[in-house]
């Protein structure tokens, strides 16, 4: 196992050379001129153009783009925005908030999916199946900034129970709304996929052995049903941390978090190559980890799953 | 005190042609035995939920294919200001739109477009993914290596960068379409599916079923297509059915950003996202898509639950 | 010393009254702080630059420089230029400006302002080694040329001379009589000498000498907010009657909107579409309040496209014109939050007429559009081409373009589509290459208070931001009267004339006039906007 970790965080250097290699020149094949559009509707003077493309090094070709941005990282300087702000600074800001949000959502996902999705596949084809089935219609089928929009107003401005916004110093407790808004997509994920494999497993040979061995019902279902439909539900959890720390655009925006989603958003629009390819460099990272730390899970869950 | 069962055994052990067992044998000597698929099918065919769901599918893609017998309305014409977020009118069941336009009418000729990127997206994601995480579940070393880290650089992107991108490429530009978005959103989906079969098949791979079926002789790729698939396809089918409604959503978003559809072509994320602006005015705008994006994705979950019912020998045989 | 104490003090205050107002949302603040005391919490956005007057172009930083620097002059509520470091302007030619100084005026760091500040400041601007955003403003000025030539390391205008710490003179290229107008647009202010040892960190830290400062070092929390607090030993006319601004960052005016909902945000300058029809009732009688100013919004439809030359496309233009129906659409989408354009300026600014000939073609007339778009055809027929209007995607445009583009149909009887492109740098590069297949958003908002300002840089030949290519004489000449006319009066009636000239030729469809929505919180009042749409922020108090 240990050999296997270590094998995996080898992984990770190839895996961000590939994946700043491509943000990079995917980055680089943008259209349009992210120069011209500094000077918004107004006229553009080639002299300044110039020399601000000088200035970001967008008048090189691209592989010497990119190996600058290589150079630079090896000292430690990722470069600077449009603004001039340095991304470095940028990052040590987004990060923490984001990485808050996206933990509150992931608990919060995973808590009530799979306790809803436990109790929907105990009680398959009853009222609280039928109940949840409809919820999970409603999160999928209403776009996100209707539902963030209606908790935003009921929550904050009608009750009054939380600010409506969060801003710049978003603590643990500001976040907790935004974060059920982010997380209730994934919930109906996790409802769906947590009750799919209780079903699945209440007639496996292990229950029928665990339940003729005289155990109380809530013990075969914790520790044996539910342990062994964990799973899929891991592995979605697993992969959804990324998903939920730079696709929370929506949510940032509704609530005005000055996260990750909105500043990747933000400087795709704007072309600022440096920014998006030190953030994706850091969600890469979050993902090979959580994929680590699900395999890891695996291993744990299920006792037959061994690693070579 | 061991010996005891033993001596019990005995006095029941019945003289061999007295068993059923010896019936069961000569039974199947002469039939094919049934393969999972078969026998998935032949039980699927009896179940009401498969029946509903079939039924409702079947009415939907009527719809898209044939939009016409069901509304006189042309679409996307006839768009008055004068009816803007107008309530429901003789002729237009459902109302009208900020622009005017009638919401029947659209969310009729919407059922095209949406349901084509809702199928051949999951569809996508699902054929890629699905393959490539079975394999890397299955076979790990170095592939699983591979494909996982791939899976990685591939989610980590951001899908409008890479949407952008894609509608650039020569062949797009001048002819933008469903397809386009199709190929978005399984380009930048398939590693989520991916990454679900795998951890499906990890957990099926080492079952006893499977050893059994490889110490009789069975290959390594026959053994992955008929013992350890059938048995890790129920987290995928949750997935992939909640993916579709997901992906419906998303082509309003890619549209509404500029990178999805042209502004013309009707679909239910479309009219979902322009309602974004009446939400207070006139919410019926949005709702009457969302409730047809609902019941097309209620149709599908009843499908796959049938489906993953089918399936599972163990929950059948109750 | 004493500076640092102040401030200190002063952002002490700013922070007890910023948390009272935060807390407003639960129970509610009774007057406890006098009105002049109160800090105002009002939206923005992150200031995409350094804050250097020459190199704020946005709106975000703009309102920011514009409360910390004061220039030569300021314009009043109504864009009048009032004195403000000017003690006067002079000029007989019209190309040679001599500018005398108030005497006694400081930065707050208590360097005095000099002629030295404004010329070095204009030159810095100027230069092209400098990259200046805001390069463009000093075009006029006598040797504008050479120093902002690429690669030229020249970065002295030869038209700027200090003749004393108190004077100095201005030589332009040619004579332009409304040029001391434009000198209260940011980019005209001074700079104290300290911003030239280090521009990048002073514009994280700026030093100005306008009404308000920054509350300390760092107030600038970026992403997050601004702090202002009021400069004690500011002399201008724009006088602070609050204790300090505070500018809280939102990337989008839906969120700032539930904010000043639940009295969390004092101030918002733009009311999101989606609450349009509903702000006035949310917020009730007294906090909210509807303005037009110096903006606009049009269509351009480029004069490199053959379909659109000759006399089929002015037919065209005109019929495209005649098919818009701008009191409907204002009204239905914008729920009556624009006003109809009857001409190519705006109706906040001197010298404005609603009725110059041959304005009728920006009447709604489907009959005579039906019947011009037929004379079209005659001569060249359009066949199965589509009418398309480009813009970003991300500016929200999407929903009148939609209901031009339905009129168009409706009307005509033509294909008409929007066409959306996901970011703004790609379709202002296609725009600048002259690589447009279609019609395009176009809009204007004013730098300075005058007609000039909305014609000159769009419809001269050769200008700027003359995006559509067009190009005609008799404007151009009619351009040139006017800037040389006697009086004001004379030149707005000779620009008025120019316009005849566009409303015959449409190189632009001018739809309406922008109308600012402002809301406010129960804990402020005195709010009111000032010609550009800017809320006037020095006369807002708390309650």
């Amino acid at each position: 196992m240990t050999w296997y970790i270590i094998r995996r965080f080898l992984q990770m250097i190839p895996v961000f050379f590939g994946a700043t290699f491509l943000v990079y020149f995917l980055v680089f094949s943008l259209p349009g001129d992210p120069i011209q559009a500094l000077f918004g509707d107004r006229p553009v003077n080639e002299a300044v153009a110039a020399q601000l493309r000088e200035q970001y090094n967008l008048d090189e070709p691209f592989l010497v783009q990119y190996f600058l941005y290589l150079k630079n990282l090896v000292t430690f300087n990722l470069g600077n925005d449009f603004s001039g702000r340095p991304v470095a600074e940028v990052l040590v800001q987004i990060f923490p908030v984001t990485i808050r949000l996206a933990i509150l959502a992931l608990v919060f996902e995973a808590v009530f999916g799979i306790i809803f999705g436990v109790i929907a596949g105990l009680r398959k084809g009853k009222m609280f199946d039928g109940t949840v089935l409809v919820a999970s219609l409603i999160v999928i089928a209403i776009p996100i900034f209707v539902l963030g929009f209606v908790m935003q107003f009921v929550v904050g401005v009608k009750l009054g129970w939380a600010k409506p916004t969060v801003g710049g110093d978003a603590g643990w407790l500001d976040l907790i709304l935004p974060a059920i808004v982010l997380g209730l997509v994934s919930f109906a994920y996790v409802l769906r996929l947590t009750r799919t494999s209780i079903i699945e497993n209440m007639h496996a040979d292990y229950v029928r052995t665990a339940t003729a061995k005289g155990l109380s019902r809530q013990r075969v279902v914790v520790v044996h049903i539910l342990r062994n439909s964990m799973i899929p539900v891991v592995t979605f959890l697993g992969a959804d941390l990324g998903a939920l720390m730079g696709g929370a655009i929506v949510t940032e925006g509704i609530f005005n978090v000055p996260g990750v989603g909105q500043r990747l958003y933000q400087s795709v629009l704007r072309g600022e190559g440096p920014t998006i390819v030190s953030i994706v460099s850091v969600l890469v990272m979050v993902y090979i980890l959580a994929n680590l730390l699900v395999d890891v899970l695996y291993a744990w869950l299920d006792p037959r799953i061994r690693y070579a | 005190m061991p010996e005891k069962p033993t001596e019990k055994i005995e006095h029941y052990v019945a003289p061999l042609d007295e068993t059923p067992l010896q019936a069961t044998d000569n039974l199947a000597e002469d039939v094919q035995p049934l393969s999972l698929w078969a026998e998935a099918w032949r039980n699927l065919r009896k179940q009401p939920l498969f029946i509903i769901s079939t039924l409702l599918i079947v009415l939907i893609v009527f719809v898209a294919l044939f939009p016409g017998v069901f509304t006189q309305t042309p679409p996307n014409q006839n768009c008055l200001l004068a009816n803007s977020d107008g309530d429901p009118a003789p002729g237009h069941p459902l109302g009208f739109t900020l622009q005017g336009c009638d919401v029947f009418s659209r969310i009729i000729y919407g059922t095209q477009a949406s349901l084509t990127v809702g199928i051949f997206a999951t569809l996508g994601t699902l054929i890629i993914g699905g393959t490539l995480g079975a394999i890397a579940g299955f076979y790990g070393g170095w592939l699983d290596a591979v494909i996982a880290r791939l899976g990685d650089v591939f989610f980590a992107l951001p899908l409008i960068l890479g949407a952008i991108i894609i509608m650039q490429l020569p062949f797009f530009r001048e002819n933008r379409n469903v397809w386009t978005v199709v190929i978005t959103l399984t380009v930048f989906g398939w590693p989520q599916v991916a990454r679900i079969t795998r951890g499906a098949v990890l957990s099926v791979r080492n079952a006893d079923f499977v050893t059994a079926a490889r110490s009789l002789g069975v290959s390594r790729p026959a053994a992955l297509v008929r013992h350890v698939i059938p048995n890790s396809l129920a987290p995928v089918i949750v997935v992939a059915t909640v993916n579709l409604g997901i992906f419906i959503v998303a082509e309003a978003t890619l549209s509404f950003l500029g990178i999805g559809l042209p502004p013309d072509v009707m679909s239910w994320g479309n009219d979902i996202s322009s309602a974004q602006i009446s939400l207070r005015s006139n919410p019926s705008t949005l709702l009457w898509p969302a409730a047809a994006l609902s019941v097309t994705v209620l149709s599908f979950i009843m499908l796959g639950d049938a489906l993953r019912d089918a399936l599972d020998p163990k929950a059948r045989k109750r | 010393m004493r500076f640092a104490r102040t401030s200190k003090l002063i952002g002490l205050a700013a922070a007890a009254a910023l948390a009272l107002s935060a807390c407003g949302g639960g129970g509610g603040t009774e007057g406890g702080e006098g009105n002049a005391a109160a800090v105002i919490t009002a939206n923005s956005t992150e200031p995409q630059n350094p804050l250097i007057p020459t190199n704020t172009n946005e709106v975000g930083g703009g309102r920011v420089v514009d409360l910390l620097f004061e220039g030569l002059i300021s314009y009043d509520a109504e864009g009048k230029p009032v004195n403000e470091m000017a003690e006067s302007i002079e000029t007989e030619d019209s190309q040679n400006y001599t500018i005398k100084l108030k005497a006694d005026q400081t930065f707050t760091n208590g360097e005095p302002v000099t002629a030295n500040s404004f010329v070095d400041a204009w030159n810095y601007g100027a230069a092209a080694e400098n990259a200046q955003l805001g390069q463009y403003f000093f075009e006029s000025i006598a040797g504008y040329d050479e120093v902002s030539a690429e690669g030229s390391t020249k970065n002295e205008m030869s038209g700027l001379k200090v003749v004393d710490d108190l004077t100095f003179t201005a030589e332009l290229a040619q004579p332009e009589s409304d040029w001391p107008l434009r000198l209260g647009y940011t980019a005209f202010s001074p700079l104290p000498e300290v911003a030239f040892e280090d521009m990048e960190a002073f514009g994280n830290n700026p030093v100005g000498n306008g009404p308000y400062m920054l509350a300390d070092e760092g107030a600038w929390q970026h992403d997050v907010q601004i702090a202002l607090t009021p400069n004690p030993d500011y002399q201008g006319t724009r006088t602070p009657k609050n204790g300090g601004i505070t500018f809280k960052f939102y990337s989008g005016f839906e969120a700032a909107y539930q904010d000043l909902l639940a009295n969390n945000l004092d101030l918002l300058d733009t009311i999101p579409p989606s609450s349009l029809a509903n702000f006035k009732t949310d917020l009730g009688e007294g906090r909210w309040l509807e303005k037009a100013y110096a903006g606009n919004q049009t269509i351009t439809i480029p004069q490199y496209l053959d379909e659109w030359t000759g006399e089929a496309g002015e037919l065209r233009r005109k019929a495209i014109s005649m098919a818009i129906n701008r009191d409907e659409i204002t009204e239905v989408i914008f729920s009556g939050g624009r006003q109809p354009a009857k001409e190519f300026t705006a109706p906040v600014l001197d010298g404005y007429d609603e009725s110059i000939p041959g304005s009728e073609v920006l009447e709604y007339n489907p009959e005579e559009a039906k019947k011009l778009w037929e004379q079209a055809e005659e001569i060249d027929p359009w066949g199965d081409r589509t009418f398309t209007i480009a813009s970003n995607a991300d500016g929200g445009h999407k929903e009148w373009i939609e209901a031009v583009v339905n009129g168009l149909k409706n009307d005509l009887g033509i294909d008409a589509q929007f066409e959306p492109y996901a970011t703004f740098a790609e379709v202002r590069t296609k725009i600048t290459a002259k690589d447009m297949t279609g019609a395009f958003r176009t809009g204007w908002q004013a730098d300075y208070p005058s007609l000039y300002n909305f014609l000159g840089p769009l419809f001269g030949t050769g200008a700027g931001s003359n995006d559509g290519e067009y190009s005609s004489e008799a404007f151009d000449k009619k351009l040139n009267e006017g800037l040389n006319a006697e009086t004001p009066e004379e030149g707005n009636a000779i620009f008025n004339e120019a316009q005849e000239i566009l409303l015959q030729d449409l190189p632009a469809i001018p739809l309406w006039y922008q109308v600012r929505q402002v809301g406010w919180s129960e804990n402020v009042e005195n709010v009111d906007t000032a010609w550009n749409g800017v809320p006037i922020y020095h006369n807002i108090t708390g309650k």
